[in-house]
């Protein structure tokens, strides 16, 4: 039976990993300065952080804390799990980013700048830090729909050898962040039954 | 395995799957000598607005403001539903959008008078489904350059689902400002018409295009779409992995039990920059397919993005159907390291399967398993 074994949520005022609040005092204005401080409060130690643009970075964030409470094994490639997340404006926050180096009076478009212009590349930078080999996905929804990330969830264990999936909703837009991050498990003892109910509760 | 009901490709080659499959055939190509905003020469396979928005007018007779994607979109998916002989309307019908930018040259022009939600990919989504009257929430994915084959592979899950007897699936890019600076700031773009697989390949040139497919699920001779699978390299965001981890293991699941011999040809991504066709030929000789033949249509039609997956879906079934291997176009000097078979003329087969390969940004890598089903 498919269980939620973790679940992290970000919102601008606090994270929570599987019901409980990370004491982290924000000092930070929202948005981009927030994440940063969950980056340093998390002391994880990887300097490309710095490069991701914010959806990455929510996104990053919140897979990194659902991926530690499993003691994930991220060293180890690993071709039974996937990423799915789906969110409202893609990465509209970069492209507004990218949009004013392209500025006829004002043109350096830069190529850091343009590459998290698409929204998948947050699944991307998730996969590359845990050497995660299985599918990468990302679907765009009006808003936070749990029926359909559901359905984005079956559709990616219905593919050969895939028996986890990190899974979700990751927004980030003009400082603002909405983030779900979860894991789902093929054959898990335990953890929180897995179905449309649960997923809108914990959002 | 879903089935093939229509097709319909919208590019600089034509309005038509008959006129671009045509086109193909007779080595043509729609890239042109064009400029970037810098004013860099660069080559691009660019629509005419004006006929396209001329079209738009003549086809649906709408007073209403629709930017060009969203006009190359509708008529794409009005041609190939209309060939199909389905109902747009049903609530058996369900609408997959596959872009990457949609809308986002609205971005620059501060003033364009269309409500705020418009560069919202959701939003173009369901201006689609709701253009003809569906009453479903589309779905739509945005997987870089492989979002063609998501959407496909999206296809196959809604009628498996059962929910659904069609399935129509459009893909629509165009070159804006947008696309191509962040291109040229990536020195990924040829100046010149690229050369897919060959050794004086430099880049790539970017295509606009707008391209259908409605599949169903009732069985029919012809074109079927076996399996699909979508894997990552965990590498690099903007690079392919130098082993093509994610290729070959989206090959292998895609591939299932069939042996790589029965493949007839690989549709490949072929983008021309020096990296990625060097790691397609890595891919498929590690999924034993180096003796397959391959080509790539970008030297024809450029990189369409989000329409890639389904417009090279598109012409490669036509060639499978008529017992066809194409030639890749732009390819004279082999420039590969190891094994690759890659197409240099038009050639015969008898084989019935065919495979379609795409790499993105993100480590994405998919692949489709085609059969020209009896």
């Amino acid at each position: 039976m498919k269980r939620i074994t973790s679940y992290c949520r970000i919102t601008d005022q606090q994270v929570i990993l599987n019901g409980k609040e990370l004491e982290i005092s924000f000092s930070g204005d929202p948005g981009s300065a927030r994440l940063t401080e969950i980056y340093r409060y998390l002391d994880v130690k990887y300097p490309k952080f710095h490069k991701m643009d914010n959806l990455s970075k929510a996104g990053f964030l919140a897979s990194e804390i659902v991926l530690r409470s499993l003691d994930y094994d991220s060293e180890t490639p690993d071709g039974s799990t996937s990423v799915v997340f789906a969110n409202r404006s893609a990465s509209l926050d970069d492209d507004k980013r990218f949009q004013e180096t392209i500025d006829p009076d004002n043109y350096y478009p830069s190529p850091a700048v343009f590459v998290y212009t698409l929204p998948n590349i947050v699944t991307g930078e998730v996969a590359i830090r845990n050497k995660i080999l299985g599918e990468t996905s990302f679907f765009i929804l009006e808003d936070f729909d749990a029926e359909k990330i559901h359905i984005f969830i079956e559709w990616a264990f219905s593919s050969p050898g895939i028996n986890r999936v990190l899974c979700g909703w990751t927004e980030y837009l003009d400082g603002l962040c909405d983030v779900l991050v979860m894991m789902v498990e093929k054959e898990s003892p335990k953890g929180m039954d897995y179905n449309i109910l649960n997923i809108n509760q914990l959002y | 395995m879903i089935y093939k009901l229509s097709d319909n490709i919208i590019s600089s080659l034509g309005f038509t799957t008959t006129a671009n499959y045509q086109a193909v055939l007779e080595g043509k190509s729609g890239i042109a000598p064009g400029k970037d905003p810098a004013g860099n020469a660069i080559a691009v396979s660019r629509m005419d607005p004006g006929k396209l928005e001329e079209t738009f007018r003549a086809v649906f007779n709408k007073k209403e403001e629709y930017t060009l994607p969203e006009q190359v979109m509708l008529l794409s998916a009005h041609i190939a539903m209309e060939e199909a002989g389905i109902s747009a309307s049903s609530v058996r019908t369900c609408f997959v959008l596959s872009s990457t930018k949609g809308n986002i040259h609205l971005l620059g022009l501060p003033s364009h008078g269309f409500e705020k939600d418009r560069v919202h990919l959701w939003h173009t989504a369901g201006l689609l489904a709701g253009f003809f009257g569906n009453p479903n929430v589309p779905v739509t994915v945005s997987n870089a350059c492989i979002s063609g084959a998501c959407a496909q592979i999206a296809a196959i899950q809604l009628l498996d689902q059962g929910n659904y007897d069609h399935v129509v699936v459009t893909g629509v890019d165009l070159a804006p400002d947008f696309i191509v600076s962040g291109f040229q700031s990536f020195k990924s773009l040829d100046g010149e018409r690229c050369r897919p697989f060959d050794a004086r390949r430099k880049g790539l040139n970017l295509g606009e295009a707008a391209a259908t497919i409605v599949y169903g699920k009732e069985k029919q001779p012809g074109i079927a779409l076996v399996s699909g699978s979508i894997r990552n390299d965990a590498n690099h965001i903007s690079g392919p992995s130098r082993t093509g981890e994610g290729l070959f293991r989206a090959l292998k699941t895609a591939l299932g039990n069939l042996p790589a011999g029965e493949i007839a040809f690989i549709s490949a991504h072929g983008t021309a920059t020096p990296y990625n066709d060097q790691m397609e030929a890595i891919a498929f000789s590690r999924a034993g397919l180096e003796s397959t033949p391959v080509f790539s249509l970008k030297a024809q039609f450029g990189h369409t993005l989000g329409a890639a997956g389904i417009l090279e879906s598109v012409i490669a079934t036509k060639a499978l159907e008529q017992g066809l291997i194409l030639p890749s176009s732009g390819y004279e000097q082999p420039g590969i390291e190891g094994a690759i078979n890659v197409s240099t003329t038009l050639s015969k087969t008898d084989k019935r399967f065919c495979l379609k390969t795409l790499s993105g940004f993100g480590g994405c890598n998919a692949v489709l398993l085609f059969e020209n089903a009896l």
